[in-house]
């Protein structure tokens, strides 16, 4: 008996593990596979197509870099090509640091801003009645509804030197002689927080619509000030919106290049600036691809690691 | 070299209608945007009854971009000399069969002569127009900051103390890093060609101390800038700063344009036509290449892009607001001065370009 007892064991475990596959839901398993199968369609694949061409030596021919694997079928030999100078020219001078730096500078104080602005507006949103919300919600998408390129334009009008909002200065008499906006830092933020403010919004809206307002009736009664109120319990009960957001606005706006190429001043030193122009002006596949490989590194690293923080939070 | 609108052809990527149509009943042609005269397409479709797909791009860079990834599908292409010799280094135009042109006695053979610089033999390009680099100036604003000079130096824009006078009225310069450079090199009494190191860290050392004067550096905005009184002097394309001073006329705002070849000398560029090598409908861009060397549609192009054209049959047939126009067709005492900028080694390529982005950045 002894004996036979793990033996039927295994046989059960068999069984139940063919039970599982057979119980296993189809369904599930799709929705799992989709984004999988995007992010290695969309993302992975694209990613080592250029960590690949990051990996060559730029060349003058079709495509423009060596190829990375020769295969000679004469004397039946194949050759491996790698070069790892494009990685230490970017660390050769400063420029490609300061360029990196200068980005996340940028994209920080903007997201900052963002953050700020869009806060009141979602909280606004929450805090209304549910025709209003429907209402206010539509005109937050409205300007998706306009290209972007188009927008940026239409900033560019707003903000140059004879542009509406000198000739409105001027008219008040707040300033006599035009101000500079246009090709500065200034108006990159302008740009950029103008277009990413959606999205900022509208993570805050889901979080803090959820709110229970009941929360805040027992703060009152506990004897909290508005304003303690709102430190103490809406905005930690907004964390998740506001993480969400802020990755949503900071992580494009890093790479941003249409913005600070449009609005901003030739000494606005952006990454994307720097990519267009290795890409482009310098025709060198493989070092703009190692441009592209390292952001994606600097943006990635931080970006896991909040994560991970996260959940290790929400774990009980 | 016309309207360097990156940004526009980059988010719009044209889809060249890659039809595979064995038959030479269509043309793809990829063109700069606003190069052509409004109804020659038209009227070469009625004439050989091939259809054309007409696409255009607005840099030399998004044209090459496209070409070296390969199979563009393109019968005909348009891109700029010191471009063009890379590309035929790289392989990737065909040869240009000229016993098919019938109107190739058309062509200027002094200006076209000069091609060979880059593609020996000009087996591979016919050129299509040609212009400068000079200054465009806003003739009122110049005025009231340096008196009542003759503006025709390069002095305006690379000595840094008549520079610094024009800065609050805006200094705008291409962005273009070969072009530039050659010509600042010229300025220092260099080859403008040099791929010597420190005449490099010479004219950047100029650029350097200038370059707090500028407002900008871009291929394009200079066109409406200039015609609005944004800027008041560009180092740009004839062909756009004549187009601004054209729109400026237009407006009517009181915003009076020049243009004025330095005497220091300028560099001179030419747009070629260019058959890849992977063209499926060769013969056809062939009938067009005849075509635009007919002089009638040369004089056509001249007239309305402002651009010169390497023709002698064109020349009766242009409008003399073109034609005794020196800043398109200048005189020869000026041609004799004019360079042509020629391909740059990869390795100088590199420290150009990194050259350039320490000047624009300003650091």
């Amino acid at each position: 008996m002894n004996n036979i007892t793990p033996y039927v064991g295994k046989g059960a475990m068999a069984v139940r593990l063919v039970h599982r596959i057979k119980a296993m839901n189809w369904g599930r398993m799709a929705v799992i596979l989709t984004p999988t199968l995007w992010l290695a369609v969309f993302f992975f694949i694209p990613f080592l197509v250029v960590f690949k061409i990051s990996l060559a030596e730029s060349a003058i021919a079709v495509p423009p870099y060596s190829p990375l694997f020769e295969w000679n079928p004469e004397e039946a030999y194949a050759t491996l090509k790698i070069t790892f100078g494009n990685y230490l020219f970017l660390f050769e001078s400063r420029f490609y640091l300061d360029a990196y730096l200068s980005s996340i500078r940028i994209a920080a104080i903007s997201t900052f801003i963002t953050l700020v602005i869009a806060f009141p507006i979602a909280y606004l949103i929450a805090k209304s009645s549910r025709t209003r919300r429907t209402l206010l919600l539509s005109l937050v998408i409205l300007p998706f509804w306009t290209s972007f390129l188009l927008r940026v334009y239409a900033w560019m009008g707003l903000l140059k030197k004879n542009g509406v909002v000198n000739e409105f200065l001027m008219g008040l008499g707040i300033t006599d002689h035009p101000l500079i906006m246009l090709q500065t830092d200034f108006a990159v933020y302008v740009g950029i927080v103008y277009t990413y403010l959606p999205f900022m919004i509208l993570p805050l809206y889901t979080t803090l619509e959820k709110m229970d307002l009941a929360l805040l009736e027992a703060a009152k009664d506990l004897g909290a000030k508005p304003y303690q109120a709102f430190f103490l319990v809406t905005l930690p009960l907004a964390i998740p919106g506001i993480v969400a957001g802020c990755l949503l606005v900071f992580i494009p706006a890093v790479g941003e290049f249409v913005i600070p190429a449009l609005l901003g001043g030739s000494d606005t030193l952006m990454i994307g600036r720097v990519l267009w122009d290795e890409f482009f002006l310098n025709r060198d596949w493989p070092m703009a691809s190692a441009v592209a490989t390292v952001m994606l590194i600097v943006l990635v690293g931080p970006i896991m690691f909040i994560r991970s923080r996260n959940k290790q939070e929400d774990a009980p | 070299m016309k309207m360097k609108r990156k940004l526009l052809s980059l988010m719009c990527t044209v889809l060249v209608s890659g039809s595979v149509a064995a038959e030479d009943k269509v043309l793809n042609i990829y063109n700069w945007s606003d190069y052509i005269a409004p109804d020659s397409v038209a009227n070469f479709e009625k004439e050989t009854g091939i259809k054309v797909n007409y696409d255009v791009y607005d840099s030399n860079e998004v044209l090459e971009a496209k070409l070296m990834a390969g199979g563009s599908g393109y019968d005909l292409v348009m891109p700029s000399n010191s471009f063009f010799e890379r590309q035929v280094q790289a392989g990737i135009y065909q040869e240009i069969d000229k016993t098919k042109l019938s109107n190739i006695g058309n062509l200027d053979a002094q200006l076209a002569g000069q091609l060979a610089r880059h593609d020996t033999g000009n087996k591979h390009n016919i050129p299509y127009a040609w212009g400068t680099v000079g200054i465009g100036y806003n003739v009122d604003m110049v005025k009231a900051r340096l008196g009542d000079v003759e503006i025709d130096s390069l002095d305006m824009l690379l000595k840094p103390d008549v520079a610094a006078k024009l800065a609050d009225c805006g200094i705008a310069v291409l962005d273009s890093p070969a072009e530039i450079m050659a010509t600042v090199n010229n300025y220092m009494g260099q080859d403008p060609n040099s791929e010597k190191l420190d005449v490099l860290k010479a004219s950047a050392d100029l650029m350097a101390k200038v370059r707090p004067s500028y407002k900008y550096f871009h291929s394009s905005q200079y066109i409406s800038d200039l015609a609005n009184g944004e800027i008041c002097v560009a180092l740009g394309y004839n062909g756009d700063i004549l187009q601004a001073q054209d729109r400026a006329a237009e407006a009517g705002q009181g915003v009076n344009v020049g243009y004025v070849i330095p005497k220091e000398g300028a560099l001179v560029w030419f747009d070629v036509m260019a058959i890849p090598k992977d063209a499926p409908h060769p013969e056809a861009a062939l009938k067009y290449i005849d075509y635009i060397l007919r002089g009638d549609v040369a004089a056509d192009l001249s007239n309305y892009v402002f651009y010169a054209v390497p023709n002698t049959a064109a020349e009766p047939m242009l409008d003399a607001e073109v034609s005794e126009n020196k800043g398109i067709y200048p005189t020869q005492a000026v041609k004799d001065k004019l360079f042509i900028q020629v391909a740059h080694t990869k390795k100088f390529d590199r420290s150009l370009t990194r050259a350039w982005s320490n000047i624009k950045t300003g650091r």
